[in-house]
């Protein structure tokens, strides 16, 4: 039992709860008391640490703001105003706050409240659902097509459609680097001829892919019915994330063990055969490599694409946001950037799961 | 009629000014069922000489002949045992041995290869890891699995490029014996190649001194005329295994000594003072003991 969870715990990349699972069964205290303290104690403490200097940071930040607002109600206004205003910051009132860093608290305000518009607006969809479930029957009994909920979405809608978002441009470039990879790399001219494409292409930022998808979409897409943002954006996604994998597979494919290509060699394998049964299970910790690359590429560049493509998600939601301007939205923006992090960081884990399982190397995989 | 022959093959890699000849003029006729050994040092092109065999590579000058006909790359006729496994990591030891079988057996039912790859399995004693991945298997085991391959091919020739130097020397004499044990159940023809001259002694029928490299060439041949089944701790006490296995060493040290005196390069050692351990002092230095670096 204490294995197999320790054995669940090294797989998921949670390593670091072993010491508390064995001191839990008391094995070893003295050992895995010290383990624990060294691998659970000392980071939560520096996370305690990091959450201090914020907070240290935005009461600095805060009381400057505070300072200069007092100073120029009194330079602009007098003595009466500067006095009121600071009355005014003193009991927090929205109207005259300080809009600077958002201190840890008021993002942990910020995020609950974010999560209570969420259970509203998922109240609501289940509502308008029922109310609709009716006349759906009706329109999708005649051809026509059902009614969607169309009311703004929460902040969770949002993460799920950049998700989605994500997944698509992913799958996108797994579909486009890896097959155009594996070609290029068996061939020494393809590879040559298509080198200088590849670097040239690899470093264009995402913006300019947006637009170049823009004005190609635009031409090809008429039909109103389809989501031309989603499009746009997971097309773009995937176009400037694809450059690794692609990359990776090329030479993963072309660095085959010699060993193993004698073997093909040996036995006379066909071309199929070849690829799939000798060629690719030895470049899949590469392509893996350059999958885990895409992943995390994918996700940076989704905000800017989604902010830039008006397509709803978190990029969207974060440029909404501080459009907003108000000291709340700021809060908002931060709980967002964590949202971002932690998620690219489960998105990576994930890929290193599916790496351990499908690569033939058992070794450590950072 | 030999069944393998090489008629005066060389072989060089590189060109212009870095030119190698690793093969010169080599003349070989291997009969069919004979078991022969090439013994050479590291480095003497043993196994250039094998893949111009088995078709990996092709002679520059000069002819492979298999059965009397040239040999236009690697074919089901010659079985490979490689020197460092090569069994594919991905594949457990069914699959690695199957991957074979379902290349040179095509028309055979699922039921067949099965029977075919579970017989030669058996053969190199892996039944019990039948099912594992090379990187559970010791060095040993995976040189089995390496052998069952080659031989499930249902090979004409079996050619081994030095199959045991990487193995430890008990494992290594098993090994020996088991390959001796499954070539004579067939009397396939076989070529060792290896740079170990007892082990050639044990196993073959003739052995062939490899010259060192570049421009390496066949040495005499040495005849071994010990009965099978041989058995090792007997031909160990033989006077005439000591003999034999001087003779060999001998040749080769006394061409190994003409190579290396064709070689007088001179190297000078560069004038340094060593800096003598434990006499590093911490204390700050004095001006003039400061090192100017402008």
């Amino acid at each position: 039992m204490k294995d197999k969870i320790i054995n669940g715990l090294r797989f998921a990349g949670l390593g670091f709860m072993e010491p508390l699972v064995r001191l839990i069964n008391g094995e070893e205290p003295k050992k895995n008391s010290i383990n624990l303290v060294k691998r659970v104690v000392i980071p939560v403490f520096s996370i305690f640490l990091f959450i201090m200097i914020w907070h240290g940071g935005a009461t600095y930040l805060y009381n400057v703001e505070a300072d200069a607002k007092i100073e120029k109600a009194l330079n602009d206004q007098g003595e009466e105003a500067a006095k009121e205003m600071e009355a005014c910051i003193a009991s927090g009132d929205v109207s005259c706050k300080p809009n600077a860093l958002p201190s840890p608290l008021e993002v942990f305000g910020a995020y609950k409240k974010l999560m209570k518009d969420h259970a509203e607006i998922s109240v609501k969809k289940d509502e308008f659902k029922q109310k609709v479930a009716k006349t759906n029957e009706q329109r999708v009994a005649k051809g026509q097509k059902p009614i969607t909920y169309t009311g703004r979405p929460s902040f969770v809608d949002q993460i799920g459609t950049s998700l989605k978002t994500v997944l698509a441009g992913f799958v996108l470039a797994l579909l486009i680097a890896v097959p155009i990879g594996i070609i290029i790399g068996l061939s020494d001219v393809l590879r040559n001829s298509f080198n200088w494409l590849i670097q040239i292409f690899k470093p264009v930022s995402p913006v300019v892919w947006l637009l170049l998808v823009f004005m190609i979409v635009k031409t090809l897409i008429t039909d109103p019915d389809l989501d031309k943002s989603f499009i746009i954006s997971f097309i773009s996604v995937g176009l400037c994330a694809m450059w690794a994998t692609l990359v990776n597979t090329s030479v993963g494919v072309s660095s085959v063990d010699k060993d193993f290509i004698n073997v093909s060699k040996v036995l006379r394998l066909g071309v199929g055969k070849n690829i799939f049964k000798v060629v690719l299970p030895a470049s899949f910790p590469m392509i893996f490599t350059g999958l885990r690359i895409t992943v995390s590429v994918a996700w940076m560049v989704l905000i800017a694409i989604e902010l830039l493509a008006q397509s709803p998600g978190l990029g969207s939601f974060v440029w909404e946001e501080f459009q907003n301007g108000s000291s709340e939205s700021n809060a908002k923006i931060i709980v967002a950037m964590f949202v971002i992090g932690i998620i690219g960081f489960m998105l990576d884990r994930i890929m290193i799961m599916v790496q351990k399982v499908v690569s033939f190397e058992k070794t450590e995989i950072a | 009629m030999a069944i393998l022959e090489l008629k005066n093959v060389s072989k060089s890699y590189g060109t212009g000014t870095n030119i190698t000849e690793v093969l010169t003029d080599i003349n070989l006729q291997i009969e069919d069922g004979e078991f022969v050994a090439i013994v050479g040092f590291t480095g003497s092109g043993k196994t250039t000489l094998i893949n111009l065999i088995n078709g990996l590579h092709f002679p520059d000058s000069g002819e492979v002949l298999m059965k009397g006909k040239p040999i236009t790359g690697p074919g089901p006729d010659r079985g490979v045992i490689f020197q460092n496994y090569s069994i594919l990591p991905w594949l457990s030891v069914y699959q690695n041995v199957k991957l074979a079988v379902d290349e040179i057996f095509p028309g055979w039912s699922k039921k067949e290869k099965e029977e075919h790859v579970r017989k030669y399995v058996n053969m190199v004693n892996l039944s019990h890891a039948i099912d594992k991945k090379p990187a559970e298997l010791s060095g040993g085991m995976r040189q089995r699995v390496s052998v069952a391959r080659a031989l499930a091919m249902n090979p004409e020739v079996l050619l081994m490029d030095e199959p045991l130097s990487a193995l430890d020397a008990l494992t290594r004499g098993t090994l020996q014996e088991e390959i001796i044990n499954i070539w004579s159940e067939d009397k396939k023809t076989a070529l060792l190649i290896t740079n170990d001259v007892d082990e050639g002694i044990i196993m073959a029928d003739r052995i062939i001194p490899l010259t060192p490299g570049p421009n390496a060439t066949l040495g005499p041949e040495f005849k071994i005329n010990f009965d099978r089944p041989r058995d090792v701790t007997e031909i160990n006490k033989d006077p005439e295994y000591k003999k034999l296995r001087n003779e060999i060493i001998e040749y080769l040290i006394d061409v190994g000594a003409t190579r290396k005196q064709s070689n007088s390069a001179t190297y000078e050692l560069p004038d340094l003072k060593p800096v003598m351990p434990g006499r590093i002092s911490w204390r700050r230095k004095k001006k003039e003991e400061q090192v100017k670096y402008f």
